[in-house]
């Protein structure tokens, strides 16, 4: 991971972290986002928020489990692991900082508190975190000819 | 008996950045106290001063969450896999 990089998210699994965390609204929402072997994210694995709170996200144990066997076994990487702030906005908070224990891994955060909402990527390493933008891929054109 | 750890990645700093490892014990415990041997420092990221998990420290023995078992006391045998698991959690506040 160097230090300038931009996260590059193909459409359709930005698409999914956001249906994931607008559907669990008002509470926080999370998940892991696996890449293959060249490093592009291929999957999003939805993780319950065992808290059920608005403010605060633990990842149901087993599930989260289960999640990171899965990714070894497809042969994937943990490339990013996200959460929503809905009520806030998506900035890292003390605890965002303090229990990130995968500095491998970017830290997405979704911000629902208005629509629409606003998505960042961020390194998290050492207690500091540096935000990095975030884009999605370009989605390729559809062909050139004209009715 | 001979079981292989699954290490995450912030504590590969403390096993020469190898991902897994075998230890030899006849609970969970005496694995901890292998590694630790081995690892000096891994013991004190995963347990307190009483010598108890700390939180955000799960422990799998194959499928199963310590926790749900017997804790630190597990039995193992040769064979199992143990998977050191750091929670993943935070939050706006």
């Amino acid at each position: 991971m160097g230090e300038a990089e931009e996260i590059l998210l193909p459409p359709v699994v930005l698409r999914e972290i956001l249906d994931h965390c607008r559907s669990l609204r008002p509470e926080e929402a999370c998940g892991l986002v696996a890449s293959d072997a060249s490093g592009r994210p291929v999957a999003v694995i939805p993780v319950t928020n065992s808290l059920h709170s608005p403010v605060r996200y633990q990842m149901e144990t087993r599930e989260q489990f289960a999640a990171m066997k899965r990714i070894r076994k497809e042969g994937w990487s943990l490339f990013a692991i996200f959460h929503s702030h809905p009520l806030s906005d998506p900035i890292p908070s003390p605890a965002d900082i303090r229990q990130a224990f995968y500095p491998e891994a970017y830290m997405i955060i979704v911000g629902l508190e208005k629509e629409p909402a606003v998505v960042r990527g961020y390194v998290v390493r050492d207690g500091q975190f540096f935000e990095r933008p975030l884009r999605t891929e370009p989605v390729p054109p559809s062909g050139s000819a004209t009715p | 008996m001979s079981v292989v750890v699954r290490i995450p990645t912030p504590l590969r700093k403390l096993t020469g950045n190898q991902g897994e490892v075998r230890e030899e014990g006849g609970t969970v415990r005496e694995i901890l106290d292998g590694l630790e041997s081995h690892y000096p420092g891994i013991r004190e990221r995963l347990t307190d001063e009483a010598g108890e998990l700390r939180r955000f420290i799960n422990i799998y023995l194959n499928e199963e969450d310590i926790r749900f078992a017997e804790g630190l006391d597990t039995k193992v045998k040769a064979g199992d896999e143990v998977s050191i698991i750091p929670a993943i959690a935070g939050g706006a506040r």
